[in-house]
């Protein structure tokens, strides 16, 4: 069990968030996240079909996890916001995952229109997370207009590719004045021991559990995986050598 | 009047948002739902209030799974 961590007014126990899609099935998806103890749960806000409603997975998760909703999918400041509008309305939280994307194919963010939309979802009483690139100074500007925590991407969403720029990402969280929360291109379970390693204060999965040949042992790994990264960090890794270094003693060797 | 409904252009006879509902069939009472008119929300104790006109854009959503 890893140290808690805070986000805005909020201490979390988990260092996992877990995302709701993509599962094989509603069972497979209860049972990895129990597995993974996230401390939330992720949720997009869609249009109903037009033959009617179900309220039964918002029913099926609020009772055990904290939701947090997203904009996903969002390409326009005013999209995103309105979005974030209704999420509020509908799971009656202030607090959203700012999702604006620049590139449909990349998933990659509109930095310029996130800022804005973060800008503005700030006035209006959100708690913003934005998902955002891998950006120092991306990263800083959602700071500075008030964002909760950021949520720079580790690789292309889905992608399963891990953490593609450990360097940027490690520059982020040495300077970041809210938490990072690795988000997206988490492949397995390494590429989250790394994120905590880097310095992150948690990491986001959805596909590399949802998607696994069996989501709840990799759920659990992914649990396993944040609490030794996180440890690791804490106990402060030895540095990396340009020569070898004996480990065992060099006086008595037999035949000297 | 002709009205859009989460995109779809379509002719209703309702004129408020409860009564939009209702002719849709969707218990007012549902949890989780979420709806705006010509981009501002319209909060649940407002539905009943909230007058439709011709050429306003419904958004009607709630939340589904996802990263």
């Amino acid at each position: 069990m890893n140290d808690p961590f805070t986000i805005a007014d909020t201490v979390f126990a988990s260092r996992i968030f877990v995302g709701s899609a993509r599962y094989p099935n509603q069972q497979v998806m209860l049972d990895a996240l129990a597995a993974a103890g996230p401390a939330m749960v992720t949720m997009s806000i869609r249009r109903i079909s037009l033959e009617g409603y179900a309220e039964s997975l918002v029913d099926l998760l609020g009772g055990s996890y904290r939701i947090l909703p997203n904009t996903a999918g969002c390409v326009t400041a005013r999209d995103a916001i309105l979005t974030a509008e209704l999420a509020r309305e509908a799971l009656e939280t202030n607090w959203i995952k700012l999702e604006l994307i620049g590139d449909r194919e990349l998933l990659y963010p509109d930095v310029e229109q996130l800022v804005h939309a973060a800008d503005e979802l700030v006035r209006k009483g959100f708690t913003v997370l934005p998902y955002c690139n891998e950006d120092p100074v991306a990263c800083q500007k959602l700071a500075d207009v008030g964002c909760a925590a950021v949520m720079p991407l580790g690789s292309l969403i889905g992608s399963g590719r891990g953490i593609a720029n450990p360097a940027a990402i490690e520059l982020i969280c040495a300077r970041s004045p809210v938490p990072v929360v690795l988000d997206a291109g988490i492949g397995t379970a390494s590429d989250a021991a790394q994120a905590m390693e880097l310095g992150c204060d948690a990491v986001m999965v959805d596909t590399a559990i949802a998607k696994s040949h069996d989501p709840i042992r990799m759920a659990a790994a992914m649990r396993g995986a944040v609490e030794a990264g996180r440890l690791a960090r804490l106990a402060g890794r030895i540095p990396k050598r340009r020569f070898a270094e004996p480990s065992s003693p060099q006086l008595g060797l037999v035949g000297s | 009047m002709r009205l859009k409904i989460n995109g779809v252009d379509e002719e209703v006879a309702a004129t408020t948002v409860a009564q939009l509902l209702a002719d849709r069939g969707i218990n007012p009472a549902v949890r989780f739902l979420a709806i705006a008119v010509n981009g501002a929300v319209v909060r649940r104790a407002e539905w009943s209030q909230a007058a439709l006109k011709a050429g306003d854009a419904v958004e009607i959503v709630r939340p589904l799974q996802g990263g």
